[in-house]
C-alpha cells in the first residue's frame, strides 16, 4: 500500500509504544479488536486528579495503518483533558494520516480504544469512590 | 556484502525478464514484424518461423508435441479455455459435473463458478491440513456425468505439489478429462504430459522469466484426442481454438524462456534455489519462536516458503522489511479484507493466516540477498512483537484463546 509520509513515520518511529501499570488506580486500559480480524489495540491512559491525561501508551497487533493510528492517538491525547479524549473522532486521525478508504476502520478502532481506556478508568474511579456499605 | 536493494523475493507473483529472453525478443519487435499468418511474403514467413521454433521449445519443456501447443494471453485465459471450453464441448456426450479443489487459483475457481451459472454442478474437493488432495478423493468424487477434473500442479501461495501422476491415472482409467494448471510448477519440477496422463495443461510465461501477456494451453491430440470449445472467435487461429493474430515477439520470448527453464532443470539450478530456501527456513526457526510453515514441508516447490510469524500481522511485517519484496495472506493486504482462502482451506487459524508471509526465491536470488533477508526478517519480527499486545499476553502466560474478544 502506498501510504502517506506521516503514516510511514508513525510506523517506523512509533510514539509512546509501551506499557503503564495496569493495576494502578490512575491508569485506564482499553483492549479492542480481535486476533481473528487481524487488529488488536491496547491503549493505556494515565490520568491525574485534575482529569488531565498525563501519559499514554499503546501496543498494537495490526497493519501499518492500525499501528500508525494508535501511535497518533496517544500523541493527540497526551496532556489533554479526559473530555477532549472522550470527544475525539476517528475522522481527525484518518485525515492526519491520509488513510485510504479501505483503512478508515483502523482509525475507528483507535477511537474505540480511547473510549475503552476511559471507560476502564471511570470504572476504577467509581469502585474507589464507592461508599462503604 | 554488496546487496542491491530492494530485494525481490516474490517470484510467485511474477518474475523478472531474463536478459537472454529480451535479446531473443528484440528482433521480433523491430525488423521481424510481420504477421505470422501472412503466408505470402517473407515478412510473414520469418515471423512464422519464430513462432514454430517457440512452439517446439515450449512443447519440449512439458514432453508434448508442438502441434499440441495453443498460444493464449496467459494462464488465466488458458484455465478459462480448458475448463469452460472443455466442459462446454463435452457436456452433451458426458454430462455436466466438474471436479476441482478449494485451493485452486481464482482463474480456475471463477471459471468453475461460471460453469455453475451455466447449469453445471461443481465439486470442490477439500485439502488436508498440509494442503494436499489425494487420488482416492478424486476417484470417489468422479461420477457417470463427470466431464472434467482440474487440479493444479503446485499451489501459488503455499507451493504444495499435488499427486498429479496418481490423479492422472485415475482420470485416464475412468475416462474423464484431466486439466492441470502447471503455472508455478513449470521450470521447477520436470513435467511430462504423456507420463502424467494429463490432457490439458496451462502455463504462463511471466512466471518463468518470460514476458507478461503470453501463455499456452497444451491440448492432447492423441490417445485420447481432446476437444474443447473456443472462447474467442475470429479467424480460427490455433486450430480454431484461439483466434487472434499471434503476438510473435511474446511467443518467441516464451520459447526462449522455456528453453532456459529446461536448462535449469538439468543444471543443478533447482538445487541451488532449494539450498537457499532451506537455509532461510532453518535460520528463521533457530532464531525465532512460534513460526510455522504453512503447507507440506516436502511435497513443495523448491523455491517457496510460506511462514506464519505468530502475533505479528502480515502487512505490518511487509512494511517493516521494506527492502524486501514479498507477499502476505493477511486480510489487510487483500482488496476484499478477507484472509487467504488457501490458508483457510488448510484449516490454518484465522489469527495465523493474518500473520503469514510468502517468500518466492528465484533464478536471480543470491546467497547474499538471502543472508540480508534472514537478518531483516528476524529483526523485524522481534521489533513488531515488542509492539504486539498479543505477544505481551503470551509472555505473561495468558491464553489468548480464552479471551472474549469483541466482535468488530
Amino acid at each position: 500500500m502506498a501510504y502517506s509520509d506521516k503514516l510511514v513515520d508513525h510506523f517506523e518511529n512509533p510514539r509512546n509504544m509501551g506499557v503503564l501499570d495496569k493495576d494502578s488506580d490512575e491508569v485506564g486500559t482499553g483492549l479492542v479488536g480481535a486476533p481473528a480480524c487481524g487488529d488488536v489495540m491496547k491503549l493505556q491512559l494515565q490520568i491525574n486528579d485534575q482529569g488531565i491525561i498525563e501519559d499514554a501508551k499503546f501496543k498494537t497487533f495490526g497493519c501499518g495503518s492500525a499501528i500508525a493510528s494508535s501511535s497518533l492517538v496517544t500523541e493527540m491525547v497526551k496532556g489533554k483533558t479526559v473530555e477532549y479524549a472522550e470527544n475525539l473522532e476517528n475522522g481527525a486521525i484518518a485525515e492526519e494520516l491520509s488513510l485510504p478508504p479501505v483503512k478508515i476502520h483502523c482509525s475507528v478502532l483507535a477511537e474505540d480504544a480511547i473510549k475503552a481506556a476511559l471507560a476502564d478508568y471511570r470504572r476504577k474511579q467509581a469502585a474507589r469512590n464507592a461508599p462503604t456499605a | 556484502m554488496a546487496v542491491e536493494l530492494p530485494i525481490y523475493l516474490d517470484n510467485h507473483a511474477t518474475t523478472p525478464l531474463d536478459p537472454k529472453v529480451l535479446e531473443a525478443m528484440l528482433p521480433y519487435m523491430t525488423s521481424v514484424f510481420g504477421n505470422a499468418s501472412s503466408r505470402n511474403h517473407s515478412f510473414g514467413w520469418a515471423a512464422g518461423e519464430g513462432v514454430n521454433a517457440a512452439r517446439e521449445q515450449v512443447a519440449k519443456l512439458i514432453g508434448a508435441s508442438s502441434k499440441e501447443i495453443i498460444w493464449t494471453s496467459g494462464a488465466t485465459e488458458s484455465n478459462n479455455l480448458a475448463i469452460i471450453g472443455g466442459a462446454r464441448f463435452n457436456a452433451r456426450k458426458k454430462g455436466k459435473h466438474v471436479i476441482t479443489v478449494l485451493t485452486e487459483h481464482k482463474a480456475t475457481l471463477d471459471s468453475a463458478h461460471q460453469l455453475e451459472k451455466e447449469g453445471f454442478e461443481v465439486t470442490f474437493l477439500e485439502v488436508d491440513d498440509q494442503g494436499l488432495v489425494t487420488a482416492q478423493q478424486v476417484a470417489d468424487a468422479i461420477r457417470e456425468d463427470t466431464v472434467i477434473v482440474s487440479v493444479m500442479f503446485a499451489n501459488n501461495e503455499i507451493g504444495v505439489i499435488q499427486p498429479i501422476s496418481e490423479i492422472g491415472a485415475v482420470c485416464r482409467e475412468k475416462g474423464v478429462i484431466f486439466h492441470v494448471d502447471a503455472v508455478q510448477a513449470t521450470g521447477k519440477i520436470p513435467i511430462n504430459v504423456a507420463e502424467l496422463n494429463v490432457d490439458l495443461l496451462s502455463i504462463s510465461a511471466h512466471k518463468m522469466y518470460g514476458p507478461k501477456g503470453i501463455g499456452a494451453l497444451y491440448v492432447r491430440r492423441g490417445r485420447p484426442r481432446i476437444r474443447i470449445e473456443p472462447l474467442i472467435f475470429g479467424g480460427g487461429h490455433e486450430r480454431g481454438l484461439r483466434s487472434g493474430t499471434l503476438a510473435v515477439h511474446q511467443i518467441v520470448g516464451f520459447g526462449r524462456a522455456a528453453e532456459l527453464a529446461l536448462e535449469d532443470l538439468e543444471s543443478g539450478e533447482i538445487e541451488r534455489v532449494r539450498g537457499m530456501r532451506d537455509r532461510m527456513w532453518t535460520a528463521l526457526q533457530e532464531n525465532l519462536d512460534e513460526v510455522f510453515l504453512n503447507g507440506h514441508p516436502e511435497h513443495r516447490l523448491p523455491n517457496n516458503l510460506n511462514v506464519s510469524f505468530a502475533y505479528v500481522e502480515g502487512e505490518a511485517m511487509m512494511m517493516a522489511i521494506k527492502d524486501i519484496a514479498v507477499s502476505s495472506g493477511s486480510a489487510c493486504t487483500s482488496a476484499s479484507l478477507e484472509p487467504s482462502y488457501v490458508l483457510r482451506a488448510l484449516g490454518v487459524d484465522v489469527e495465523l493466516a493474518h500473520t503469514s508471509i510468502r517468500f518466492g526465491l528465484g533464478r536471480f536470488t543470491t546467497d547474499e540477498e538471502i543472508d540480508y533477508a534472514i537478518a531483516e526478517v528476524i529483526e523485524s519480527v522481534k521489533k513488531l512483537r515488542d509492539m504486539s499486545p498479543l505477544w505481551e499476553m503470551v509472555q505473561d502466560g495468558i491464553d489468548i484463546k480464552s479471551i472474549q474478544w469483541e466482535a468488530h
